[in-house]
């Protein structure tokens, strides 16, 4: 055990402590009180939760397309119904589950312990993003189950998704899930990135916040530049189809590649904001599973940040079959390779770590080393999509879908799923099973590999994607057929892991603080940890806390305990700063986050409804805000103001 | 607690304040976020209409110009506001309770006669936003920073019944900081978004 890990064991006035913290940072049980909660770990276990609940949501449709195409001509679904599983599917992977597991999810749970404080910044504002969040996931499957799932595609192209091609609400379904899932990510971005800039153990300078945490700041950052750019063109959309703007609508001035730049704009960026957590996770794992510090900190670090920027200035390679100025092309092209220097230095750091560290092969580590398999393939066929005349011959192809789901599943699930063994131990308090777990991880390789490695092929023999059905002559089917099987394999490996998980819950193997001897803050305290995270607040001395910690680390004390109240420390140096005080548990986020939905959905019908709704969401907003007496007479008594 | 019995040695942060302005204050750090967000809309948006316009050869298309005087008269009155909105954050994070009331009442009044003017404008914007995509561009952008405009004057007046009807600590003044600082983002938003629509169409 290292100096700073805390141990069960303390005396009576330790004890009465401890209880009198708990007694302040809990939040209440019972049904009414689930709606009160602002603790960080809390709304983190609910966003992972929703958003495994839509992986394997999305994950059924995928399956429901995979049978349909097993075989040629076949009529399992209708072809209307197909469209609106494609799209959903998609949508569900993308925005109700990749975002939110991969950023929100994680980052809520996991960066206010790595950076050693007691809850995330804004908590009532952390709980409003999850409920809205929540909302907008229900709306597209509540869509979808009375048959009118939008059917435009993930993107949602005009003229398409145009009021002249989609009447109904289809496509309104879809622009304001957007609006939903774009304004819950924002929140949460702006929460981590002053959480991680202001909030750090006294000691973490800027170059010993861990990988992790500086992937999550990145991607924050990522979210804050790239979503305005998809709310605007899905609120654009909603208008052209709603008050007659003509936007997109290229008699009137408007026009449809419009729509695909603001799109791509946010699109591509997009693509890194759900992979850089996955490389962050990468990172965090093959250290601590090589027993040794990561090689290449800083060339990481300028790695992650290198990726975010180049990231911004891509999109076009997704329109190149839109007959784009060919200079304009060019440039798009350079670019897109370039970020394979960026994304190289990262994959030579990680060989370098694991080839001079003692490698442990634990399940987290299979998932870590699948990642470099699988993403480096999806990498590799990314360089020649990057090439103008190939990216033409394979647009619009099965090529293209197994590109991506190279990339993001490499990229995104097995990291994932390799962040759930790490995890776990920490927020359940017990290891799931560890031979389940090879079981789990050797069942979805092979079965991944198994369903998209042939649309590699079928895409080079010209199947084009998004076709409910082909013709016997078509030379598709078997390899059709083969990679139906694979779903089969993925599909019994997530079972174990479900059946796992549920296993672990009682009987998994106790954690302990530490089970892995890992570095950063979170191991410090208990698995799971405590209402207020730390007993004693740590300080730091390194850029591994728990290795780098002395034999007597100092601990933080003067923290007024009768309240939420928090240290803030400055940006640099992490040199204490002031103090600040969190509120409680409260209704308003729910209450906020109702109002909101009432009015975001509203607009997919009326725009007459769009005053009286938005002064509702005023009202909450009021309630919210409005000083309460007794908190502010307590700490008009005690304020200190700057000098 | 820990593994050893000597007691730990510790950090006393007991004396740090509580009341901190600038880029020390959390608030004003939430502020930041929400302006990066809303600073990068406008400038996707401003990029917009001018993404459009290079699709059409006369600018405004079918409309006539939009009538100067009211987006003057509100750029003019916005760009004096300044004055006494930084005389308002100063005495805000001097803890000035009496002058800070009398700030926020005179902001109050100006953001309410700015939203007045603004009522005015839009029938001299002389075009339609169902008309083509040049109306649908400006009445959008102008809807936006509408939006913003009058949810500052909502902010400035709740703040004012604030400071006169609730107990007054450290925080209340922070907020009324933070809120001359979002005054500023909408003087900002403001210049950008006038010239774009009243000059854009005379300049390009």
């Amino acid at each position: 055990m290292t100096p700073l890990e805390q141990s069960g064991t303390a005396t009576a006035v330790e004890t009465s402590r401890l209880e009198k913290l708990e007694r302040i940072w809990r939040d209440p049980s019972g049904f009414w009180g689930w709606f009160t909660h602002v603790n960080h770990r809390s709304i983190g276990k609910r966003y992972m939760v929703t958003a495994f609940a839509f992986f394997l949501a999305g994950g059924v449709l995928a399956a429901l397309m995979r049978i349909q195409l097993a075989r040629p001509e076949n009529h399992f679904l209708s072809p209307d119904l197909y469209n609106q599983i494609f799209t959903v599917h998609g949508s569900t992977m993308m925005f109700l589950f990749a975002v939110p597991m991969m950023f929100e999810a994680l980052a809520v749970y996991l960066v206010p312990l790595m950076v050693g404080n007691r809850n995330i910044c804004f908590p009532r504002l952390n709980a409003y993003s999850y409920y809205v969040y929540l909302v907008g996931g229900l709306l597209l499957y509540s869509g979808l189950f009375t048959n009118t799932g939008p059917d435009v595609g993930w993107f949602a192209y005009v003229p398409l998704s145009g009021p002249d091609f989609t009447p109904g609400k289809r496509a309104d379904i879809w622009a304001q899930m957007i609006t939903f899932t774009e304004l819950s990510a924002l929140a949460v971005a702006v929460e981590v990135v002053i959480t991680a800039f202001k909030m750090r153990a006294p000691g973490m300078s800027l170059n010993r916040i861990p990988i992790f945490v500086w992937g999550m700041v990145i991607v924050a950052f990522m979210v804050i530049f790239a979503m305005p750019a998809v709310m605007l063109s899905s609120t654009m959309l909603l208008m052209d189809r709603t008050v007659n703007t003509h936007f997109f609508n290229q008699a009137e001035g408007g026009d449809p590649i419009l729509y695909q730049h603001l799109f791509w704009f946010f699109g591509h960026p997009e693509v890194y904001i759900i992979f850089i957590p996955g490389t962050a996770i990468v990172s965090t794992i093959i250290s601590t599973f090589s027993r040794r510090r990561i090689f290449g900190y800083t060339a990481i670090l300028l790695a992650m940040v290198a990726t975010a920027f180049v990231g911004f200035g891509l999109w076009v390679h997704h329109m190149f079959a839109t007959g784009l100025p060919q200079m304009g092309q060019s440039f798009f092209t350079a670019a897109s390779l370039m970020v394979v220097i960026a994304t190289g230095t990262q994959v030579f750091c990680w060989l370098v770590t694991l080839w001079t560290g003692k490698v442990i092969l634990k399940p987290p580590m299979l998932f870590a080393l699948a990642f470099f398999f699988v993403f480096i393939m999806g990498g590799l066929t990314g360089v020649l999509m990057a090439s103008v005349p190939v990216d033409l011959q394979i647009h619009d192809t099965f090529f293209i879908v197994a590109h991506f789901h190279y990339v993001l599943i490499g990229g995104a699930v097995f990291p994932l799923f390799g962040a759930l063994y790490y995890w776990m131990p920490k927020i359940t308090g017990r290891l799931l099973n560890e031979a389940a777990g090879k079981w789990h991880f050797w069942l979805f390789f092979i079965g991944f590999n198994m369903t998209f490695f042939p649309m590699h092929i079928l895409g080079l023999r010209g199947m084009p994607r998004r076709v409910y059905t082909y013709p016997t002559s078509m030379p598709w089917g078997n390899l059709n057929f083969l990679a139906t099987l694979g779903v089969v394999l993925m599909t019994a490996a997530v079972l174990i892991f479900i059946a796992n998980f549920f296993w672990h819950l009682k009987r998994g193997e106790i954690a302990g603080n530490n089970p892995w001897g890992a570095s950063t803050l979170e191991w410090a305290t208990t698995s799971p940890p405590p209402v207020y995270n730390f007993a004693e607040l740590p300080t730091v001395n390194g850029r591994d806390a728990l290795w780098d910690a002395l034999p007597n680390q100092p601990i933080v004390e003067g923290l007024e305990e009768d309240c939420r109240q928090v240290l803030m420390t400055k940006v640099m140096d992490a040199d204490p700063d002031c103090r600040h005080e969190f509120p409680g548990p409260s209704p308003v986020p729910i209450l906020a986050a109702i109002a909101t939905s009432i009015f975001f959905i509203s607009t997919i019908f009326t725009a007459k409804l769009f005053f009286p709704t938005i002064i509702l969401v005023g009202i909450t907003l009021l309630i919210w805000y409005w000083p309460k007496r007794q908190p502010s007479l307590r700490r008009k008594e005690r304020e200190i103001w700057e000098q | 607690m820990g593994t050893i019995n000597q007691p730990r040695p510790v950090l006393d942060v007991s004396r740090t304040p509580t009341v901190v302005f600038g880029h020390r204050s959390v608030i004003w750090w939430g502020q930041f976020g929400l302006m990066l967000i809303e600073g990068t809309m406008f400038a996707i948006f401003i990029a917009t209409y001018f993404f459009l316009r290079t699709r059409d050869t006369d600018w405004p298309p079918g409309f006539s110009l939009p009538a100067l005087k009211w987006g003057t008269i509100n750029l003019s009155i916005l760009i004096l506001s300044a004055i006494p909105n930084q005389w308002l954050k100063k005495k805000s994070e001097e803890g000035q309770l009496g002058a800070v009331r009398i700030g926020l009442i005179a902001m109050s009044l100006i953001a309410i006669v700015n939203c007045a003017i603004r009522a005015l404008e839009f029938p001299s914007l002389n075009c339609v936003w169902d008309g083509n995509a040049y109306g649908s561009a400006t009445w959008t952008l102008i809807g936006f920073h509408t939006f913003h405009l009058v949810t500052d004057m909502l902010d400035t007046v709740i703040l004012t019944l604030v400071m006169f009807f609730t107990p007054i600590e450290g925080r209340r003044f922070e907020d009324v900081s933070v809120n001359s600082v979002y005054w500023y983002f909408i003087i900002l938003t403001w210049i950008a978004t006038y010239l774009v629509i009243y000059w854009a169409p005379r300049w390009l």
